[in-house]
């Protein structure tokens, strides 16, 4: 209801890509800041997540700590999978998604409100998990930290954006939980790889040069295609 | 042309097996003549003739591929059935082979390096490889019918998008991380590249006949899913309808 | 043959698995087949 409304406004006040963008961006986080409903699980999941990552990988031990780059950029992963599997969960619940086709909104303003909404929710996230993976891994970079933000950043993104993409896909699916990560994993295996790497390259002091560039054109170059091929996607049939 | 298929399963059949008995031995003697095989290797030994099984599968697994990309963005162009059909079929026979690269390369590994898994460059690339396209046929099999074609196209797309960056992170992975190379760098025996040359054309042959069973098979079933929902519509159980009957009446001739 | 029991193994493995394939293809055109023979009842 809150979201028929919100496109009539929108498309009242002019049908302007980012405009339309922004009032479903501030929908969502408005819609997610008065339940906090997902927020509360997440969190909650995060902390459970560290939790059995420090009795599984002892944080006391050396090598524990060289993988932390690791363990971190898995925990954040499986925390993203929890979050994206209910990000269209409420449009669907009020049949919004149909709403949405018929509209004159453009796709691609949807799709770029809700990626944009789940990587808040995800930087939120990870925000919250950092400081107990700092404090149980007593973690320090040697590296420039502002570089360990943009890993951070660029990486989220990256998983976010397919993210957001599959899971408009796996809607449509039997077992649909289970093929968002079915999916996505695969496919993110060049990112998880570069972020891995870069992190744990960071906090050793060494160069991550070639990681974030990597990062960054990973990012332009799924960006561009999942807002080309995301209107397909939401009128198959 | 009825029996173009046999002929060329049974050309394809000869050529495997003079590719594999090339690749076992050094010479072979065919009726009064003598054919140069592929030498034994110095430092493997024997062993090294997986060579000439695994470096062609993977080569036709990427093709498929390529193919399977190929057709997916025909079909979002032009919305083409057969477009989908030759996608799918791809797909399917490209995992098939980079089933056996995956298989091959690890039994190749064990007596040479003592390790079953080396994060080698090709080997880490076939299994992302195999990951992504696994999970496209996941997508096919889980998707409901209407949508199906469309999604399975664009996760191709994207799939195909990300096998550069697959390659170059394993890349930068492994310079930073060396590990054994498989399949030896540097320039190859020009005896070792013609027998390599020979499986890998048996086997394209190979993959295309299996490739056109697994079309036909395609279309022969999807053309009876159709009967069977115009039936159901038509809602008379003891008789199909004329238009159902007389497809299948084309398509079972059509062998 | 070489008598190398892992080459044995890879090209066993390499026909084994296409063979696998191969066989489920018949199967499933063997139930097509007969499924158009129902509804040509």
């Amino acid at each position: 209801m809150n979201s028929t409304t919100t496109i009539s406004a929108s498309s009242a006040k002019g049908k302007t890509v980012s405009g339309i963008t922004r009032a479903t961006l501030l929908k969502d986080l408005r819609l997610e800041w008065r339940s906090k409903d997902a927020i509360n699980s997440m969190l909650f999941f995060s902390l459970l997540v560290v939790v059995v990552f420090s009795f599984s990988f002892d944080p006391t031990a050396e090598e524990s700590r060289q993988i932390a780059g690791g363990l971190v950029w898995v925990a954040f992963l499986f925390a993203s999978v929890v979050a994206l599997n209910q990000t269209w969960a409420r449009e669907l619940r009020n049949q919004v998604l149909d709403a949405y086709r018929v509209s004159p909104a453009p796709p691609n303003s949807l799709f770029m409100a809700k990626s944009l909404g789940n990587f808040v929710f995800v930087v939120v996230l990870e925000m919250l998990m950092t400081p107990l993976f700092i404090a149980f891994y007593r973690l320090r970079s040697i590296g420039p930290a502002w570089q360990l933000l943009l890993v951070a950043a660029l990486g989220t993104w990256a998983l976010v954006v397919n993210g957001t993409f599959f899971a408009a896909m796996s809607i449509r699916t039997r077992s649909r939980e289970i093929m968002l990560p079915l999916l996505l994993f695969p496919i993110s295996i060049p990112a998880i790889l570069a972020m891995v790497q870069a992190t744990t390259a960071i906090l050793n002091g060494e160069g991550a040069r070639f990681w974030i560039v990597l990062l960054v054109t990973y990012d332009l170059v799924f960006t561009t295609s999942c807002l080309l091929l995301f209107e397909t996607v939401l009128n198959a049939e | 042309m009825k029996y173009l298929f046999p002929i060329l399963a049974i050309l394809t059949g000869i050529l495997l097996w003079y590719a594999l008995s090339i690749a076992l031995n050094p010479v072979i003697h065919v009726g009064g003549i003598t054919l140069q095989g592929a030498p034994t290797e110095q430092t493997m030994g024997n062993v090294q003739r997986i060579f000439y099984y695994h470096v062609p599968s993977a080569w036709t697994a990427f093709i498929l591929f390529f193919i399977n990309f190929g057709a997916s963005i025909y079909y979002l162009i032009k919305r083409c059935p057969t477009a989908d059909i030759v996608a799918l079929v791809c797909a399917e026979v490209g995992v098939v082979f980079c089933t056996v690269v995956l298989v091959t390369g690890p039994i190749w590994a064990r007596p040479v390096w003592g390790i079953w898994w080396t994060w080698d460059m090709r080997l880490t690339s076939t299994l992302v490889l195999w990951l992504i396209y696994v999970s496209y046929l996941f997508l096919r099999r889980f998707s409901s019918s209407g949508q199906t074609p469309v999604l399975a196209a664009a996760l191709a797309v994207l799939g195909a998008l990300c096998v550069p960056f697959v390659y170059f992170s394993i890349w930068f992975f492994r310079t930073q991380h060396p590990q054994p190379v498989m399949g030896g760098g540097g320039s190859i025996d020009p005896r070792m590249l013609h027998v390599l040359l020979i499986n890998w054309l048996a086997f394209s042959c190979f993959a295309f006949l299996v490739c056109w069973s697994r079309f036909r098979l395609e279309k022969l079933q999807r053309e009876v899913d159709e009967a069977h929902a115009m039936r159901s519509l038509m809602d008379e159980p003891g008789q199909s309808p004329p238009m159902a009957k007389a497809s299948i009446g084309k398509s079972g001739s059509a062998k | 043959m070489t008598g190398n029991p892992y080459l044995f193994a890879a090209y066993a493995a390499t026909w084994i698995i296409h063979i696998a394939y191969l066989s489920t293809i018949v199967s499933r055109y063997r139930r097509v087949k007969r499924e158009i023979e129902e509804l040509k009842k």
